[in-house]
C-alpha cells in the first residue's frame, strides 16, 4: 500500500515533481501534498462533483483519478483558473446572482460551467440544468447558478458581437 | 421608531437595509479561498479515524489494538474506557418537556453499541490514510444483541429495552388538547382521515462534519475549529464535559459548507476529538467521510401520523385530531434533544386555520438506528404536510375548490394577536393577503384550464397548495426554560478604527445564508458610513459576544437587531466627540456616508476620520469629561413573544407519467412574509433552496433500514438528493409584516421553503392522481411507490 511511483506533471503552469502513493487520488494529491485547498472532497466515490478539476484540459472527477497516473498531464484547479482570469466574468456572475451560499460546491460547480460554455456558449436554460446533474448543491436549489450562468454566456455573446 | 434610524426607509445615501446587496464574502468562496475546517494544517497534526460498530446492537468485547499499534505513523488506539477518565457524560432532556428520558452518553460507549454506525474505538495516525489502515488491523469483538429496529413495535412486550435503566423505549410522550374534540367529530358534517408519513431522511450536507481540537497543557487552553452552526454553545460544552473554565476554551468557526440544522448537535465522536486533543496535548483532527455522514450525521423526521379533520356544512373546520410516533433512535441528542420535532408537530398541526376543537399527541420512542435531531424546519414539514393533505381531502369531500376552501378556514389577516388552539401566540400574520399574491403570480385560473385540457389527451398534471406558518426569533422558552445552555440572546460589537472604517462582532455565525452581508447592511446604515467601510467577524468565541449561534430562524431578527442597536450607540458616541469638537449640540448633527453633517442642512462639516484621529491620536484636544466611546456592545432578546412566527404558502404544479410513476416538477410558487426584509436577494435565495430541500425529502431521500438495522442508503448513489436537472424553477414573492418586537422588525426565512414545499408537492401529485382515484401519503413519494397507488405495481 505504500508504493511510491515518480510524477512530473504541470499543476496551474507550475512544474511539481513528487513521489506519490499509489493508492492517493488526484484531489488529495492537491489539496495534501500541494496545498490546493480550493477543491472540495465531497463523497469520495464520483457523484457530488465538489472535486472537479480540469486534467488536459477537460473536466474529470479529482476523487476518480489516481494522482500516480499523472507523469506529464496538465492539472487546472480553480486556483489557476483564479490567477489567469479566464472565468472572472463566470465568478462575478456567481456573486452578483447569490449562485454560492456556503460556497463548497462552487468551484467544482464553476469548473463545469466553464466547460459547458466552451462546449456550448449558448445553451438552453434546460441544457444548463441537464449538464450540472452531476454537481450537488444543497444550498442554492440551483436557479440562481443557472440563472448566473446564462448571464454570463449572454454576456460573452454581447461582447462577441459589439 | 428611533429618531435616528428608521430601518428600511431606504431615505439616507447609505441606506441599505432593504435592498439586493452581494455578499462581501462571496468573492472568497469563488477562488476557492474559503477556509473550511479541513483546510486547516497545524504543525504535529494527527488524524482520526473512528471504527464504527457494524451492528445495530451489541455488547463490545475485548478490543485488542496490538497490530494497529506496529503499523508506522500510528500514534494511539482509544476505547470508550480510555475516554471516559477524562469526560463527564451527558444527557439530553429538557426540563419543560415534562416526562422526557434519555440515557448517558460518552464520547465513545463502555459496554453496548445502540446504532450501527455508532463509533466505539479511534485510532490516532499522523495520516487519514494510516489512521485507516491501523483500523482494519484492529480486533473488536462484538457480541450481536437483538435489537428494537421499527418505531411501531418500540413499545411492544418482547421487543428489547435499548436501556434497560429506562425501563422502557419511550423518550417523551404529550397530549396537546384545547376545546371538544370527540363532541365536534360526533356533530361533523364531514369527516376526514389518512395516515402519513414522513421518510426518515438527512442533511447531506456537502462539506461532511469536521473539527480540529488543539489542547496546550502549558497554557491549559483547548482551541478547537469546528464546523459548527453554535459556537459558544460548543465552546460550554467541551468546557463542561472536560473540566475546563469556558474562558479556557476557544471554538473557531470559519467557513461551513452547509449546515441545515445538522451542525447544531453535540456529536459524540467530535467530543471525542477533543478530549484525545487533551490527552495528547496536541491537533487532532477528524473529517467524517461520506459513509460516516449517512451512519452519523443525525437523521431527522421519521414519523408516523394518523390524522383526522371535521368539516361542518358550511364549509368550515371545526376539529383536526392527531396522533403522532416517531423513532428517534437510541438517545436523545444533546443538548436540544430530540422530543422537540415530535413537539413542534403537536405545536403547529392545523397552524395557520381558525378553528377551535385539537388533539395532538406524540410519542417518540428509541430505537437501534442512527440518532434523530432538529433538521431544517424541525417539525414544519411534517406539521404542514399533514395540515395541508387534510385540507384537500375536506374541500374534496365538500366539492369545495381547494382553495376557495383555504379561503374560509384561514385566520383572517387583520384578528391579530391572537392564540391557535395549540397554544401558539401570533403577533401578527398575513395568511389571506399572501394567498391573494400567490393566486395572482401563478395564474390559477389558467392552470386550471390548462390541467383540464391536458387530462383530455392522457397527460395529468397537478396543483397543490399548502399554507404554513413557520417559527423564528425563539426566545428562551424553547430550550432555556428546559435546563439547556442554549442562549436566545445574542449580541453585536461595533468599533470604528482610526481611518473610521468599521468593525463588527457577531454572535451570530455564517454558513451561507449571507449573515456577514446582512450585519454588515444593518452596521452601514446603523452607523452612518458606506457598506464597503464595514468588515464583520463572526465565529471566534473569543472575539465575538456571547451568543447562540445561528438556528431556528434567529440571525436575523434576533442577531440583526443586536447589529442596529450597536450601530445606533456608536452613531451617537461619534456625534458626542463632533459635537465638543464642533461646539454645538450632538443632536444637530448627523453622520452621513461617513462624513460629520449638519442635521438640517445637510451640509459636511467633518469627516469621520479626522474624529477618529482626535480621539485615538490627540484625546488631550477634547474637552476631558466627553467620552469617546467608539466601541459599543449591544444584546438583544425576544421579550414579549415566545417566537415570532411567520407565515406563507407555496403551490407547485408538477406533472405525473401514470406508466412510469416519475414525477415532473414544472413550477413552483412561495409567497412569504418574514417581515422586515434586509436583503432580498438573499431571502429569495433562503426560500429557494429551502423549497428544494423541502422536495428533497418528498420525491427522492430517504435512509432506509434493513430489518437487522442496517443503513441500506449509505453512499451519494443510494441517498438520492435534488440535483439540478429535476428541479423546477421557482417564483418568490413577499407580504411584509414587520415584528414590533425589534427596531429592525425582521423575523427568519431560512426554513419557510422547507416548511411548505412537502405539502404542497404531495397535494400536486394527489390532484394529478384524481380521475384515478389514488392517493398518497407516505413520502418520499417515490415512482414505485406511485404505481403501487394506481394499482399497477405491488405495494412496497
Amino acid at each position: 500500500m505504500n508504493t511510491r511511483i515518480d510524477v512530473s506533471l504541470t499543476v496551474n503552469g507550475e512544474r511539481v515533481a513528487r513521489q506519490i502513493e499509489a493508492r492517493q487520488h488526484l484531489i488529495d494529491f492537491l489539496r495534501l501534498e500541494l496545498g490546493l485547498m480550493g477543491s472540495h472532497t465531497g463523497c469520495e466515490h464520483g457523484v457530488c462533483g465538489t472535486c472537479t478539476v480540469r486534467l488536459d484540459g477537460r473536466i474529470v472527477r479529482g476523487c476518480l483519478v489516481l494522482a500516480a497516473s499523472l507523469d506529464g498531464a496538465k492539472v487546472e484547479t480553480i486556483e489557476g483558473l483564479s490567477e489567469t482570469g479566464e472565468i472572472r466574468d463566470l465568478q462575478d456572475a456567481f456573486i452578483a446572482r447569490n449562485a454560492c451560499q456556503c460556497g463548497y460546491c462552487t468551484p467544482g460547480m464553476l469548473l463545469a460551467a466553464a466547460e459547458l460554455l466552451r462546449e456550448k456558449p449558448r445553451p438552453k436554460r434546460e441544457e444548463i440544468r441537464d449538464y450540472l446533474s452531476g454537481n450537488y448543491c444543497r444550498c442554492t436549489g440551483y436557479q440562481a447558478i443557472v440563472d448566473a450562468i446564462a448571464a454570463t454566456a449572454a454576456a460573452r455573446e454581447r461582447a462577441s458581437q459589439g | 421608531m428611533n429618531e435616528i434610524v428608521n430601518p428600511g426607509a431606504g431615505d439616507r445615501p447609505n441606506s441599505y437595509i432593504g435592498k439586493s446587496v452581494p455578499r462581501p464574502n462571496a468573492a472568497k468562496l469563488v477562488e476557492g479561498r474559503g477556509q473550511f475546517v479541513d483546510d486547516l494544517v497545524l504543525p504535529r497534526l494527527v488524524h482520526v479515524a473512528f471504527i464504527r460498530s457494524p451492528y445495530a446492537h451489541a455488547k463490545i468485547g475485548r478490543i485488542d489494538a496490538a497490530a494497529a499499534l506496529t503499523i508506522p505513523g500510528v500514534v494511539r488506539v482509544f476505547t470508550g474506557a480510555d475516554l471516559a477518565r477524562h469526560c463527564t457524560p451527558w444527557v439530553a432532556v429538557l426540563a419543560h418537556l415534562k416526562g422526557m428520558k434519555s440515557a448517558p452518553q460518552l464520547p465513545l460507549p463502555l459496554e453496548r453499541a445502540t446504532w450501527a454506525g455508532e463509533a466505539v474505538a479511534a485510532v490516532v495516525a499522523d495520516s487519514r490514510a494510516v489512521a485507516e489502515d491501523a483500523s482494519a488491523k484492529v480486533v473488536i469483538e462484538f457480541e450481536p444483541l437483538p435489537a428494537a429496529v421499527e418505531m411501531e413495535t418500540a413499545l411492544a412486550d418482547g421487543t428489547p429495552v435499548i436501556h434497560p435503566v429506562l425501563g422502557d423505549n419511550l423518550c417523551f410522550q404529550r397530549l396537546n388538547e384545547t376545546g371538544k374534540v370527540d363532541e365536534a367529530f360526533a356533530a361533523a358534517h364531514r369527516v376526514v382521515e389518512a395516515t402519513f408519513v414522513s421518510g426518515r431522511h438527512t442533511g447531506a450536507t456537502l462539506e461532511p462534519r469536521s473539527i480540529v481540537a488543539d489542547y496546550n497543557r502549558a497554557s491549559g487552553q483547548l482551541t478547537v475549529y469546528h464546523s459548527t452552526q453554535a459556537p459558544h454553545m460548543m465552546q460550554g460544552v467541551f468546557a463542561q464535559q472536560l473540566g475546563l473554565a469556558e474562558a479556557d476554551v476557544r471554538v473557531i468557526c470559519g467557513d461551513v459548507g452547509g449546515s441545515y440544522g445538522i451542525k447544531v448537535h453535540v456529536y459524540p465522536d467530535e467530543v471525542a476529538v477533543a478530549v484525545i486533543a487533551k490527552i495528547l496535548a496536541r491537533p487532532v483532527k477528524f473529517i467524517a467521510d461520506r459513509l460516516e455522514s449517512f451512519l452519523s450525521d443525525i437523521h431527522a423526521r421519521d414519523h408516523r401520523i394518523k390524522a383526522r379533520m371535521a368539516v361542518d356544512a358550511t364549509g368550515h373546520i371545526t376539529a383536526i385530531d392527531i396522533d403522532d410516533l416517531t423513532g428517534i433512535g437510541p438517545y436523545s441528542v444533546y443538548p436540544r434533544t430530540s422530543a422537540v420535532e415530535g413537539n413542534q408537530v403537536v405545536n403547529l398541526v392545523g397552524g395557520p386555520y381558525d378553528f377551535a376543537n385539537f388533539r395532538a399527541r406524540t410519542t417518540v420512542v428509541f430505537q437501534n438506528k442512527a440518532p434523530t435531531c432538529q433538521y431544517r424546519a424541525v417539525g414544519h414539514p411534517i406539521a404542514t404536510a399533514v395540515t395541508e393533505g387534510l385540507v384537500d381531502l375536506a374541500a374534496e369531500a365538500l366539492g369545495l375548490d381547494v382553495v376557495e376552501f383555504r379561503r374560509r378556514n384561514l385566520m383572517r389577516d387583520g384578528s391579530y394577536p391572537r392564540t391557535s388552539p395549540a397554544g401558539m401566540r401570533f403577533e401578527a400574520l398575513s395568511h389571506e393577503q399572501s394567498l391573494d399574491t400567490l393566486i395572482a403570480m401563478m395564474d390559477y385560473g389558467g392552470l386550471r384550464a390548462e390541467q383540464a385540457r391536458l387530462r383530455a389527451h392522457g397527460i395529468y398534471r397537478g396543483i397543490g397548495f399548502a399554507t404554513f406558518i413557520e417559527l423564528t426569533n425563539p426566545s428562551p422558552f424553547m430550550y432555556g426554560l428546559g435546563g439547556a445552555r442554549i442562549s436566545a440572546q445574542d449580541g453585536c460589537w461595533v468599533r470604528i478604527d482610526p481611518d473610521g472604517s468599521v468593525v463588527a462582532a457577531t454572535g451570530v455565525t455564517e454558513q451561507g445564508q449571507g449573515t456577514e452581508a446582512i450585519m454588515r447592511q444593518i452596521v452601514a446604515e446603523a452607523v452612518g458610513v458606506p457598506i464597503e467601510r464595514v468588515r464583520v467577524i463572526s465565529g471566534d468565541t473569543l472575539t465575538t459576544p456571547y451568543g447562540g449561534g445561528t438556528w431556528a430562524c434567529r440571525g436575523a431578527g434576533i442577531g440583526g437587531e443586536a447589529a442596529l442597536q450597536a450601530g445606533i450607540a456608536v452613531r451617537e458616541a461619534a456625534l458626542k466627540v463632533a459635537g465638543a469638537m464642533l461646539q454645538v449640540p450632538p443632536g444637530a448633527l448627523d453622520l452621513v456616508n461617513g462624513e460629520i453633517v449638519d442635521r438640517d442642512s445637510g451640509q459636511a462639516r467633518l469627516p469621520l476620520a479626522e474624529l477618529c484621529r482626535i480621539v485615538y491620536f490627540r484625546g488631550d484636544t477634547l474637552p476631558p469629561d466627553v467620552p469617546r466611546e467608539l466601541m459599543q456592545t449591544r444584546h438583544f432578546i425576544s421579550k414579549h413573544y415566545p417566537f415570532a412566527f411567520t407565515n406563507g404558502v407555496q403551490a407547485s404544479w408538477l406533472e405525473v407519467d401514470v406508466d412510469t410513476g416519475m414525477v415532473k416538477l414544472l413550477k413552483h410558487w412561495c409567497v412569504e412574509d418574514c417581515g422586515r426584509i434586509i436583503n432580498p436577494l438573499l431571502v429569495d435565495e433562503q426560500i429557494r433552496g429551502g423549497v428544494v430541500q423541502g422536495i428533497g425529502g418528498a420525491l427522492y431521500e430517504h435512509c432506509i433500514y434493513s430489518p437487522e438495522g442496517q443503513l441500506l442508503t449509505g453512499s451519494m448513489a443510494d441517498y438520492l438528493v435534488p440535483m439540478a436537472a429535476e428541479m423546477p424553477d421557482i417564483e418568490v414573492g413577499h407580504v411584509e409584516t414587520p415584528t414590533q418586537e425589534s427596531l429592525l422588525g425582521a423575523k427568519g426565512a431560512g426554513e419557510a421553503g422547507t416548511a411548505g414545499a412537502p405539502g404542497a408537492v404531495m397535494n400536486a401529485i394527489n390532484d394529478a392522481l384524481q380521475p384515478f382515484s389514488a392517493k398518497l401519503f407516505a413520502q418520499p413519494f417515490t415512482p414505485a411507490r406511485i404505481l403501487a397507488a394506481l394499482g399497477k405495481a405491488p405495494p412496497g
